[in-house]
């Protein structure tokens, strides 16, 4: 809401309070006033000129050659390329010295032969913008009316002196988009009184109710409708006054009759729409749903289609306008109108949203329904526009009107107590300073006791409960004033849950191991929802995504970590680092939300170590990533409780991916990313993992039980076995630590050889075993007896030999 | 005669250890005068000869010669083997200023460490973290939050719905709603909710379809706006410094009332008005207010018997206006170059 300063003075004093001063107190107040904009900031000489002779440029088709009187001692000749300036007219002169927006000096010039001594402005060229220039002055120069004073100050008389304070309303407070709400407002703060326009006018004898008859089909839709009829009247412009007032507050002029429905619209915050009664082509006025199907051409030229949604007015059989939202073109007021209906209606909230929003039209009008206007004021603001149509269209109002009034207008009463109002806002008010907002707000206030009985006029449609009273007192008791405390009362402790605990441990854990943490986007698209998916599961897709590539909620992380990698690995960083913790979402039969399931995923690609001048460089590989995840395992204390499965998975190398089982159950993958897809991504050789963190951090933990730090020596014996090419390392691990019994605490793989000593078809694997008991020195006995078994079991299930 | 012999054989002595050069010859020395075969043990075994009151005369020169040469060889042994030592720390010396083998360390995501330093400001507070599915129902997401389907702050161009009856939140406030209900009536309520938040936007330097929010809900008897005042002066003065200075001013939100927004004073200029603040010496940072009586009703709380207030905070503004990012995007592109430059601890 645009709100002028100088209009603003009419319906409350603000003598002794700048406009910034006014901002500061309003948006301390509660409504934040965005900023104060005077548009003649910088410019300077522009008078209002008298065109006295115009003719041809000499040499130029396009121009003219203009005399203009601009109030000095000679007229000046002027050279304008305005298709419309013509002898006679008053217009706006930038003068010899003149400044215009953008610093643009106005200086003596030369035009194809011919001086020029000024230019002859248009709206725009004053700042103005175009789309609130009337339609007959939005290409070429504006034409002031004849009564202007020759050599006064054109910008003052386009209102452009004025300071336009921008208040950004929140949607409860739509009390303030009129001058009069503002005004009330204003009062409050500055403990002054709001003056109300004074209507007087005179009224034909002939009636309204012998024009037209007003039937409300809709009667939920719209409980009061009125309907005033002004004949006679002229169209023409507006006067100058009431233009600039409109385009203050970013309305376009159109003729006296629009404008003035539109000034009514600003002034009282009620929407007016004026018919053409000789185009409404019957007696009546009939408001009803629209049918199915049914059409109407709007003011814009539109051919809309309507559906029984949509409230109408309409002449008996066609709409003639959507209610609230725009009129027909059938009814428009043209020129040449005579007679017109004025419309004054309470329309349902609800309603004229539902037709803004399904015909993209949102206006001033619609606006204001849809937020709720005041009932009290639909009749004033008939009446006041039937005025101003006598006075400045030269209309005769005929007597009476022609209303459906089932509005019932009852204010709210609300009772609080000042016991709750300083309770809520920890403050300690007195009865008297309590009183004083209300009285201030001009809520009606009966004091009894500690008590308050407040009843709140229509036009705070926002204030139905105590709280909103509560908030009333605040604002104007200052927030400033209120202190600060903290809550007392029963304590809390406060903590982190196991889970988000291990959640946190984790981050550390992986950070530490070198892990960059990134957050990533949940919506994707279709393709890489589940490209690298746990389980087959459909993605839930948007109703009404914004582009296909956000369309899907995420099956997994490790897509959208490739996309990571894929951009930096474009800006020259190789070696990248990643992980994410965050939800992925899968649907549930017979649930209405989806599983959410927490998972942890990282990518990892290029140097994982980097020493160069000591001459060590050594590239991720698996075991990189898969020494991440055992950290990760045992922070989470459930290293025993994982198995690794060699597995192929989709988009993922075949010979280099396992399966992570907790416990026997598949919870995740780790493995390097299929080089196909590497290549389309254009990434270097990148290794992932991605597993469920909820399995992790939701398994069962063993409690830490301290063991005794041996004190008897330990044994070591090194075998080398020879094993066929496709054995697994771990199986060989498994059966040498289930053979070697209680003794045998360590084994590790120290060698691994493929090479072309060894026969075709095998491999040798070598491990290094630690013996010992804590309880004593074992013999070589005890060893052998021990180690013997490991061999036995190697070559009995392994068809492991000793290399010689 | 063995007398003279021996003081020769002393004076011989010294000057070779004294002259020996390294540990070598030092120990041909001990071996060529005090060995078996050396010339002192000759001369005890010439002592045989000797008149029974001399030999113990003789014995005790002897042992004194001995010493003496036993001496200046263990010192020079000292000496030479200190030397030796330097001459190995020398050889070992190395350019301590050529670079680390580096460590491999990664950080918190920038928006992480915010919401784990409020956490901990509020868990210091009493307060427990609160958590609840992104994919929320309409009921948790708008209607237990006061605003029923007919309300104009829900317009279906500004959130992602699925479903009719389901969409990605729009805001952590359902978790309050949830959190509420599952106290069954009953007071203290103490939480924060950090969480994703999705908006229909579309993504640039300062909108992203997709950010994290973290809310606070305080709900017991006698709770007040100056409660929330002083507590989010102390959360806002421990994330952005103890010198700074709130302001609250009326606003509105559906599920509180009264409503408020907050400002803290611009660090840029202190308070004088700067680009920063757009003049004005003040920054918001949050929203909040009194919860809504429908709001506790609906969760099931007395609101004659309980009340409470709320809050809720971009973490992302607040990782701009504390770190002086200039564009949300950079969040969610995590470019290394970026991620890696929040990884120390700061007061
Ligand atoms: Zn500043």
């Amino acid at each position: 809401m645009f709100v002028s300063y100088k209009w603003l003075q009419e319906y409350v004093d603000l003598s002794g309070i700048s406009a910034a001063e006014l901002a500061d107190k309003i948006t301390k107040s509660g409504i934040e006033v965005e900023g104060v904009e005077k548009k003649s900031e910088g410019l300077k000489g522009v008078v209002i000129g008298h065109v006295l002779e115009r003719e041809q440029h000499p040499n130029a088709d396009k121009l003219n050659k203009c005399l203009v009187d601009i109030g000095a001692e000679e007229p000046v000749q002027i050279i304008c390329g305005a298709p419309n300036v013509d002898k006679g007219q008053k217009v706006a002169v930038a003068t010899v010295g003149a400044v215009l927006p953008g610093n643009f000096k106005i200086k003596k010039a030369k035009l194809r032969g011919e001086e020029s001594h000024g230019m002859i402005c248009s709206l725009q060229e004053l700042g103005i913008e175009s789309k609130i220039v009337a339609k007959e002055y939005a290409v070429g120069i504006f034409n002031f009316p004849q009564d202007a004073q020759v050599g006064e100050d054109a910008l003052e008389a386009l209102g452009l002196d004025d300071e336009i304070l921008e208040l950004s309303l929140t949607p409860n407070r739509s009390d303030a988009l009129s001058m009069l709400g503002v005004a009330y407002e204003v009062a409050a703060i500055l403990r002054r009184d709001v003056k109300w326009p004074t209507i007087e006018k005179e009224e034909a004898s002939e009636k309204a109710s012998d024009y037209i008859s007003v039937k409300v089909e809709a009667t939920e839709d719209n409980p009061l409708y009125m309907a005033k009829v002004v004949k006679d009247v002229k169209i023409g412009p507006s006067p100058l006054w009431m233009q600039t007032r409109l385009m203050a507050a970013g309305i376009r002029p159109h003729n006296n009759v629009v404008d003035i429905t539109n000034f009514v619209l600003l002034e009282y915050g009620q929407p007016l729409h004026a018919f053409d009664y000789d185009r409404l082509g019957s007696k009546e006025l009939v408001i009803r749903r629209a049918k199915d199907a049914e059409k109407i051409t709007t003011l814009d030229e539109a051919e809309r289609t309507l559906t029984p949604d949509h409230l109408v007015i309409t002449n008996g059989t066609e709409p003639v306008a959507i209610a609230g939202v725009m009129g027909g073109a059938n009814s428009e007021v043209k020129s040449d109108t005579t007679t017109v209906i004025i419309e004054a209606a309470y329309f349902k909230g609800s309603t004229v949203r539902k037709a803004s929003k399904d015909h993209g039209l949102r206006s001033e009008a619609s606006a204001r329904f849809e937020k709720g206007v005041d009932p009290a004021r639909v009749r004033e603001a008939g009446e006041r526009a039937a005025q101003l149509m006598a006075e400045y269209a030269g209309g005769t109002i005929l007597e009476g009107s022609v209303e459906y009034n089932d509005m019932k207008v009852e204010p709210a009463v609300i009772s609080i107590t000042l016991n709750k109002i300083n309770g809520l806002l920890g403050t300690s008010m007195s009865v008297s300073e309590v009183q004083d907002i209300f009285t201030r707000l001009q809520f009606d206030v009966a004091v009894e006791g500690e008590n308050f009985t407040v009843t709140i006029p229509t036009r705070r449609g926002d204030i139905t409960i105590e709280a909103d009273l509560v908030e009333e007192a605040a604002r104007l008791y200052g927030y400033d004033n209120i202190p600060s405390t903290l809550p007392t009362g029963t304590t809390t402790p406060g903590a982190l849950s196991d889970y988000q605990q291990k959640r946190r441990k984790a981050r550390r854990t992986l950070e530490g191991a070198g892990l960059f943490q990134a957050i990533t986007y949940s919506l994707t698209s279709a393709e890489k929802a589940a490209q690298f998916a746990l389980e087959a599961r459909e993605s839930i897709r948007l109703a009404m995504p914004m582009s296909e590539e956000r369309s899907q909620l995420r099956l997994s992380i490790v897509p959208q970590l490739l996309e990571v990698v894929k951009y930096n690995n474009a800006r020259q960083i190789d070696s990248v680092a990643l992980y994410e913790i965050g939800s992925v979402f899968l649907k549930q039969d017979g649930e209405q939300l989806p599983e959410e399931r927490e998972h942890v995923a990282a990518a990892i690609t290029g140097l994982w170590e980097s020493h160069l001048w000591q001459g060590e460089k050594k590239p991720v590989d698996f075991f990189v990533a898969k020494g991440i995840l055992e950290a990760l395992f045992d922070t989470l204390g459930v290293a025993s409780q994982i198995e690794y499965r060699q597995a192929e998975v989709k988009n993922l190398h075949p010979g280099r991916t396992a399966e992570v089982l907790l416990n026997g159950v598949v919870i995740g993958f780790i493995g390097q990313v299929h080089p196909t897809v590497q290549k389309e991504l254009d990434i270097k050789e990148t290794y992932v993992f991605e597993l469920s963190f909820k399995a992790l951090a939701e398994a069962e933990v063993a409690p830490i039980a301290y063991e005794t730090i041996p004190r008897f020596p330990s044994i070591t014996r090194d075998i080398a076995l020879v094993v066929d090419s496709a054995t697994k390392a771990g199986d060989i691990q498994s059966i040498i630590v289930e053979a070697g019994g209680a003794l045998l605490k360590e084994v590790q793989v120290f060698d691994l050889y493929e090479g072309d000593k060894m026969e075709e078809g095998k491999k040798s694997i070598a491990y290094s075993l630690k013996y010992f008991d804590p309880e004593r020195t074992l013999t070589d006995e005890d060893i052998t007896k021990a180690h013997d078994k490991v061999l036995a079991a190697v070559k009995d299930q392994a068809g492991a030999e000793l290399r010689g | 005669m063995m007398q003279e012999r021996l003081q020769e054989l002393q004076e011989e002595a010294l000057q070779k250890v004294s002259a020996a050069s390294n540990l070598k010859e030092l120990n041909d020395i001990r071996v060529a005068y005090l060995g078996k075969k050396g010339p002192i043990t000759e001369v005890l075994r010439g002592m045989g000869k000797l008149s029974a009151e001399e030999r113990p005369k003789m014995g005790a020169l002897v042992n004194v010669v001995r010493e003496a040469i036993t001496s200046a060889i263990e010192e020079k042994q000292a000496v030479l083997e200190a030397e030796a030592v330097n001459a190995q720390l020398a050889a070992e010396t190395i350019d301590i200023t050529l670079p680390a083998r580096p460590v491999n360390k990664g950080n918190h995501h920038p928006l992480t460490r915010i919401v784990e330093e409020i956490e901990d400001v509020f868990i210091g507070m009493g307060y427990t973290v609160a958590e609840g599915p992104e994919v929320e129902s309409d009921y948790y997401n708008f209607e237990a939050l006061n605003l029923p389907k007919s309300h104009p702050a829900r317009d279906m161009q500004d959130s992602f719905y699925i479903t009719d009856e389901i969409l990605v939140r729009t805001h952590t406030s359902p978790v309050q709603a949830r959190t509420m209900e599952k106290h069954k009536g009953q007071g203290p309520v103490k939480i924060i909710c950090p969480g994703k938040v999705y908006r229909r936007d579309n993504d640039d330097a300062t909108h992203s379809h997709q950010f994290m929010q973290i809310e606070g809900l305080v709900v017991d008897e006698n709770i007040s706006m100056s409660d929330l005042k002083g507590t989010l002066e102390v959360f806002l003065k421990k994330v952005f410094g103890q010198e700074r200075e709130i302001r609250l001013r009326p606003s509105f939100f559906p599920f509180t009332e009264p409503s408020v927004e907050v400002d803290i004073s611009c660090k840029i200029c202190s308070g004088k008005g700067c680009n920063v603040c757009k003049q004005t010496g003040w920054i918001e940072v949050l929203g909040g207010g009194i919860v809504h009586p429908n709001v506790l009703e609906m969760a099931g709380f007395d609101s004659k018997k309980y009340s409470g207030f709320a809050f809720g905070i971009g973490v992302e503004r607040i990782a701009m206006l504390k770190y002086g990012v200039d564009d949300i995007r950079h969040f969610y592109t995590n470019d290394i170059r970026f991620l890696k430059q929040f990884h120390h601890h700061e007061a």
